[in-house]
């Protein structure tokens, strides 16, 4: 018996709400996503006689196993171990007996309460909008299996505590297992109203809860949508387009076709797909493969061309993304200015699983296996290329060998493909596989667009910062997505401006103003959004500032952040831990910088050390991270995800760019586009400031901060400020 | 054409094309999948396997050049260093989305059966060669320690 969780409605959240949470879209995507709420589907198994599956997240069987039903992709950020941990919690369940199942695709079920009714995973959103969802889940039913035992012993329910998955009653020493109550507390109805634990009570939240992911994926038996086989399934290769935008004039398959084991080459929106019996001779089918491409309409320009517009553009007002008082007038009257530039480049997610789905087409039916992100919206697409409705869609969502916001994208690129794919092999249930090889992956465009910035600040004679002006030129991830209504208002698509707009420092005279550029190019998320070049920007500026005024960069801001006390809080814990002192600089060819940035509600600070040799060869040898992410879910996964966070980051603004030349990615694997290696990692040293706020996110926020700590540092060794990402060339700073 | 070899301590012929990258025979022809694909030019790790006890890159490795020779993949390893590998990935919680990690700790565990008591420079060394995109290296450090520790105990 199945009895359905009486959930509060769902709240459509307020503009500003969402655009606080979650940095991808709700609302708006309600228009294009209306049909969704069609009734509920089965549930993730049918249970099986004798299991307590009260509401949709969770089963107890009769053998005291608990599974926990995740809506949420793991993808690395430790989702499933969090989501688990809190509905464990309330459920006062032995952590032991969890495991955790990937949810179908279900957004009457399933959606992220941040977004209204859709289900998906980003905006570092899993644990804020899991949070009340799932210990209300997880008490409900403990007071369910609780009312079993009562009626079953015939004493009243106050009596009854409950650990570890057991029933107890204190009077007689009787104790009875979530198990063996699941049968007699399956046939109870779900109570209206329970009592949540207060924190002190709490055994498994806040503590160090192994990951439930870990075994698995120390032994080879983790599934990946790579490892997805199944009797008669084909391997697919997708020949793409040189330049974004070109389209296939013509092609001649012979050669391919000959290589043996490739089965069938076949033309899709996308390009031309070579289909065989396994990877390698579809790789072989489509190296041989000749396609003639028409560029008409593709983008042809070089990257170097576009920056070069993009400086010019920078000179220029944009539109207004935040007014304070009247910014050019303080400017003006400023006894003092500084100004500085900065230059991001585009940016490909690289996750370490090259794009990849399984797709098992009929007439009437889809059925897709693949590390999916935006569930709902992967489900709509691939019914619009099928040619179904979306409810003839389902989605086994499987672990995702990363993402960092590729899995996310409002196109669902590599899952429409591979239905494309497979409906032009005639949608006759054959299973086929696409595979993406890393070049394609680094060619495949969505990436973090390229942005040029320019800021200009003016202090009064006593060095206080009057005025700032901070201009933004890129191109808009929104636009021309089902989230633009949302989320881009007045012409300023709010992630382009996120970290700047919402400048936290106190300055009477504010202006931020954005350029959105057009090009051929296609952008997407990457891991932390906005933030990912924003916080670099007004940190690394900041920073300027300070030294213009004559002031320590740590006191600079502390005096700016006087009605911030969550940044002030992580400003100074990461300052104390890491012997922050402008007494006590480091020795020669040593530097010390300091970053403090809030994302998705999350409030990071760090400190980073470098060591800059005589050839301008840089070693960052040590960041300290605060962080303050409300409640802490679990310590150990938070500590790892700014671990993570820092990692990619640095290996970002050292090392990644994607150039084009005359509209052809000049990078093609990781020889090319190149990311941290463990040589360079340096030593990261977490605290997490004690909270009782409710939790948010961490897989993302750890990234934000920890370019400008660096930048800052370097400029704190060496006197030379980083104005350019990447910031090393042949290895060395440019 | 078949290339008979020994893959995790068993003869086993594999009919395929011989040009086949023995990442490719081990997944698809043996139907091993611990073994992962990240970039097919020896850039990142993932495929790392050990080849008569050297970590090598199988997505570069034609099927042709391992005719013999003894192959292990993450799902045949057995040694002493190879379970404290694991063990201490388990316990320091190194993975994230794990889909590096077969070939990190392959890596690893090579390492350790040639240097008991590497250093930082030497699991730096050893190591450079295993991309991980969630960066989970500060970690894999620690383990490799943690490991070396528990084979000395």
């Amino acid at each position: 018996m199945t009895t359905r969780l009486d959930l509060p409605e769902l709240q459509q959240p307020s503009r500003r709400t969402f655009l606080k949470s979650a940095g991808v879209a709700a609302a708006g995507l309600l228009i294009g996503f209306q049909w969704i709420g069609s009734g509920g589907r089965a549930m993730a198994a049918d249970p099986a006689e004798g299991t307590f599956a009260p509401n949709a997240f969770l089963r107890i069987g009769p053998d005291d196993s608990v599974t926990v039903i995740a809506k949420h992709v793991e993808m690395g950020q430790g989702a499933y171990t969090g989501i688990a941990t809190i509905l464990a919690e309330e459920l006062d369940a032995d952590w032991r007996k969890v495991r955790v199942e990937s949810a179908p695709a279900d957004a009457e079920r399933y959606a992220n309460l941040a977004w209204g009714k859709m289900q998906g995973t980003g905006g570092s959103s899993a644990m804020a909008n899991s949070w009340m969802q799932l210990r209300e889940a997880g008490a409900k039913a403990r007071a369910m299996l609780i009312a079993a035992a009562a009626a079953a012993w015939n004493v009243p329910v106050s009596e009854l505590t409950t650990r570890e998955g057991v029933v107890h009653h204190a009077a007689s020493g009787r104790q009875a297992s979530y198990g063996s109550l699941a049968a007699a507390a399956s046939k109870l109805p779900v109570p209206e109203n329970v009592t949540l634990k207060s924190p002190e009570e709490f055994r498994l939240v806040g503590r160090q809860a192994p990951r439930v992911d870990a075994a698995a994926k120390s032994d080879g038996t983790a599934q990946f949508t790579l490892d997805v086989t199944m009797p008669g399934m084909l391997v697919a290769l997708l020949q793409r387009p040189p330049q974004f935008g070109a389209t296939v004039k013509s092609f001649d398959a012979s050669a391919a076709k000959a290589v043996p084991g490739v089965v069938s080459v076949v033309q899709v929106p996308r390009g031309v797909a070579v289909v065989a019996q396994g990877f390698w001779a579809a790789k072989q089918g489509r190296d041989a493969l000749k396609v003639e491409w028409d560029d008409s309409k593709a983008e042809k320009r070089s990257s170097d061309a576009m920056l070069a517009e993009y400086r010019q553009l920078a000179e220029k007002p944009g539109l207004p993304a935040r007014v304070e008082g009247d910014a050019a007038t303080a400017l003006a009257g400023a006894a003092k200015t500084v100004s500085a530039s900065y230059e991001f480049p585009y940016l490909a997610h690289a996750p370490m699983e090259p794009l990849d789905a399984v797709v098992k087409l009929t007439a009437d039916r889809c059925e897709i296996w693949t590390g999916a992100q935006f569930q709902t919206i992967d489900q709509a697409n691939a019914a619009k290329t099928a040619g179904l409705e979306p409810q003839q869609v389902t989605i086994h969502t499987l672990y995702a060998g990363g993402s960092f916001g590729r899995r996310a994208n409002p196109g669902s690129d590599y899952i429409v493909e591979a239905v494309s794919i497979a409906k032009a092999l005639g949608a006759n249930g054959t299973p086929v596989k696409l595979q993406w090889t890393r070049e394609d992956d680094i060619h495949g465009g969505l990436y973090r667009p390229m942005y040029v910035h320019k800021l200009e600040a003016g202090l009064d004679a006593e060095g206080k910062l009057i005025g700032w002006r901070h201009r933004i030129v890129g191109q808009s991830i929104l636009a021309g997505t089902p989230f633009e209504q949302m989320m881009v208002k007045d012409g300023v698509d709010h992630t382009s401006v996120e970290g700047a707009a919402n400048l936290p420092y106190a300055i009477p005279n504010m202006s931020v103003e954005l350029t959105t550029t057009q090009a051929g190019v296609p952008v997407l998320w990457w891991r932390v959004v906005g933030s990912s070049h924003t916080a670099f920007a007004v940190e690394a500026f900041i920073d300027e500032a300070a030294q213009a005024a004559g002031q320590d960069p740590l006191a600079f801001r502390r005096a700016l952040l006087a009605k911030q006390p969550r940044l002030l809080g992580v400003l100074e814990l990461a300052a104390e831990k890491a012997g922050w002192d402008p007494a006590k600089p480091l020795p020669k060819g040593r530097g010390r910088g300091i970053a403090v940035a809030e994302a998705f509600n999350t409030y990071v600070a760090q400190v980073a050390e470098v060591t800059v040799d005589e050839k301008g060869q840089v070693k960052v040898d040590r960041v300290v991270c605060a962080v303050d992410c409300g409640t802490p879910i679990n310590p150990d996964i938070i500590a790892a995800q700014m671990e993570g966070g820092i990692g990619f980051g640095l290996g970002a603004v050292m090392h990644s760019a994607i150039t084009l030349k005359d509209g052809k990615v000049e990078q093609n694997n990781f020889d090319g586009y190149q990311v941290l290696r463990i040589a360079e990692m340096p030593k990261v040293e977490v605290h997490i400031v004690p909270s009782g706020e409710a939790p948010t996110g961490v897989g993302e926020p750890g990234v934000a901060p920890v370019g400008p700590a660096v930048a800052n540092a370097i400029f704190a060794a060496t006197g030379k400020r980083v104005h350019t990402l990447p910031f090393l060339s042949q290895g060395r700073l440019a | 054409m078949a290339t008979t070899l020994v893959l995790n301590g068993k003869n086993i012929t594999l009919d395929a094309d011989p040009s086949m990258p023995l990442l490719w025979a081990i997944r698809e022809v043996a139907g091993l999948t611990g073994t992962k694909f990240g970039c097919g030019m020896a850039q990142c790790g993932a495929c790392t396997v050990h080849m008569d006890g050297q970590a090598v890159r199988s997505c570069v490795l034609p099927l042709s050049a391992v005719a013999g020779k003894h192959i292990t993949t993450i799902e045949g390893l057995e040694s002493k260093p190879a379970k404290a590998v694991q063990a201490a990935w388990v316990k320091l919680q190194v993975p994230q989305c794990g889909y590096c990690q077969s070939g990190q700790i392959m890596s690893a565990t090579a390492l350790l059966e040639r240097n008991a008591a590497p250093s930082d420079a030497d699991i730096d060394a050893a190591m450079n060669g295993n991309i991980c995109r969630c960066a989970t290296y500060a970690r894999i450090r620690d383990a490799i320690h943690e490991a070396a520790d528990t084979l000395k105990a």
